[in-house]
């Protein structure tokens, strides 16, 4: 005769319920990961943010200068052409040219609106430079802009662009400095919330000692619930995170540091790290706690 | 299978058990008596090493006990089913889950047949997706003594079983150890119960085991 015992489901499934599933410890765990997590997402959005930051302006603008023509109106042409032929035969200068009036505009448009009156201002001309990846020599340079063209001045951006660097570098290891706090202040609530469950459970310790379980046995059924929880918190608090990031205004268009405050392309996937990495904190971190309770309970 | 070696157990700088040797045989029935506060309950910790001896030594099974690892305590206890008076089970899981805790902790196949025969054993095949906090008294007992004996333990110790139930069942849980006696187990029962005593005689050869004066005296007729 089959027998039907709906109550008795496997020996694998007992030792998987053996911690009874509620309790505040369960919530916290679940909390603590989930705002981790949510937090982390942040932190990795800064970190990858303030990377490409860097890389921009340490890259892109380190090689790339401006020379600014300010001369009475009457020169202004003739010292622009002695700058671009100064210029031409300098060494380590790719390409010079000046920019139109146009150009000029989407420059300042965003400080002064897009119904600018460029014609009737006395702005200066100015000349975009790109180096070869050799550079140039900006000494040297300076000096001959100066012979032929005295209105000329030469901007290699240096001046701003390392403070830039430097201050998009710090971010980005602050970014990762929070990082490793999130991993740490989890790794620690994690602890103590498994320390406060075998405390709490110290009956279905006794119970399970009494029928020959090892602390293999008794440890790992802690460890499978806390880095479950630890995943399914991580998972939510994840998952918050990427809405939240995804709804950021999009500030490209007027946005100063704010622009590029996101994922970009494949960075998207970086965020799914998060879950499976507060899991396997979670089970480091039970797994301590476990050894070390069941060993002083002894 | 159980034997004590001139041993002692104190704490406080006082000895609660002295100068204790026996040797208990495979298959042989034991009651153990004393008034209380006498160490009964003690002495059943040694048996199951859930207390180490301050002196002596205790060899179950072959094995001397002092400085062994953990695991080697939980494959002894594996050998070893306890009843105790206030049966402790875990309160979320179903009367037949806990009874089967033991074939879980040890890795072993749950053999549905098995168990259904013994919760009819013990007369508990209603109660088995009952929690532990719906069982009366004797159930909890019964169900304990289940658990005790799922994987087919050498030994039985029972403490105080028959301490919380009425008559009918005192000697309704005492026909179960002695029949568990009759399959060969060796059983030790903690009680102060003499008529318990008198009724067990009449059915299985017995020996009893009184502690007094912090030492064991073997009493009775079959001394």
């Amino acid at each position: 005769m089959a027998l039907s015992l709906p109550f008795l489901k496997t020996d694998t499934t007992i030792h998987d319920r053996i911690v009874p599933p509620s309790g505040f410890t369960a919530r916290l765990t679940i909390l603590t990961a989930g705002a981790m997590a949510f937090l982390a997402v942040f932190a990795l959005t800064l970190s990858l943010a303030t990377g490409r930051l860097a890389e921009r302006w340490g890259g892109e603008l380190a090689r790339s200068s401006t020379v600014r023509i300010s001369a009475p109106s009457d020169q202004v042409a003739a010292q622009t052409q002695a700058a671009l032929d100064v210029l031409a035969t300098t060494p380590g200068v790719q390409s010079a040219r000046a920019l139109d009036s146009e150009e000029e505009r989407a420059l300042l448009e965003p400080w002064f609106g897009p119904s600018l009156p460029i014609d009737t201002l006395p702005l200066p001309v100015l000349i975009e430079v790109i180096e070869t990846s050799d550079g140039y020599d900006a000494e040297g340079l300076r000096l001959r802009l100066a012979g032929e063209a005295p209105g000329a001045v030469l901007d290699d951006h240096t001046r701003w662009r390392k403070p830039l660097v430097v201050a998009a570098n710090r971010l980005r290891f602050l970014g990762v400095i929070c990082l490793i706090l999130i991993t740490g202040v989890t790794a620690a609530m994690i602890t103590l919330a498994a320390n406060a469950a075998l405390a709490a459970n110290g009956q279905v310790i006794r119970v399970l000692r009494l029928v020959g379980a090892k602390d293999s046995y008794i440890a790992s059924a802690f460890i499978r619930q806390f880095t479950l929880r630890g995943l399914s918190g991580a998972l939510i608090g994840t998952v918050m995170g990427l809405i939240s990031v995804a709804l950021l205004p999009n500030t490209q268009a007027s946005g100063g540091f704010l622009t590029g405050l996101g994922f970009q392309g494949f960075e998207w996937l970086w965020p799914f790290v998060i879950p499976p990495f507060a899991a396997a904190v979670s089970f480091f971190a039970t797994r301590f706690a476990a050894n070390r309770t069941l060993k002083r309970l002894m | 299978m159980i034997e004590f070696n001139n041993v002692a157990y104190g704490y406080g700088g006082r000895d609660l058990l002295t100068e204790i040797s026996l040797s208990l045989n495979p298959g042989s029935f034991h009651f153990l008596t004393g008034p209380s506060g006498a160490g009964k309950t003690t002495f059943l910790k040694l048996c199951y090493r859930e207390l180490e001896p301050t002196a002596g030594q205790i060899h179950l099974f072959g094995q001397a006990t002092r400085d062994i690892t953990r695991d080697q305590v939980a494959e002894l206890r594996r050998k070893t089913g306890v009843v105790h008076q206030d049966c402790k089970f875990l309160d979320h899981l179903s009367v037949a889950e806990n009874i089967a805790m033991p074939l879980s902790v040890a890795g072993k196949p749950m053999d549905v047949a098995n168990l259904t025969e013994l919760m009819a054993w013990v007369g508990l095949s209603e109660r088995a997706d009952a929690l532990p906090a719906e069982l009366s008294g004797g159930e909890r007992q019964r169900a304990a003594l289940a658990r005790a004996v799922i994987m087919s333990p050498d030994v039985v110790i029972a403490d105080e079983p028959t301490g919380n139930v009425d008559w009918d069942m005192s000697l309704r849980l005492l026909q179960l150890l002695i029949e568990l006696n009759r399959m060969g187990k060796t059983v030790i029962i903690a009680t102060h119960d003499m008529h318990l005593i008198r009724q067990a005689k009449s059915q299985v050869q017995t020996r009893v085991l009184r502690i007094a004066n912090r030492r064991i005296q073997q009493a009775g007729v079959d001394l």
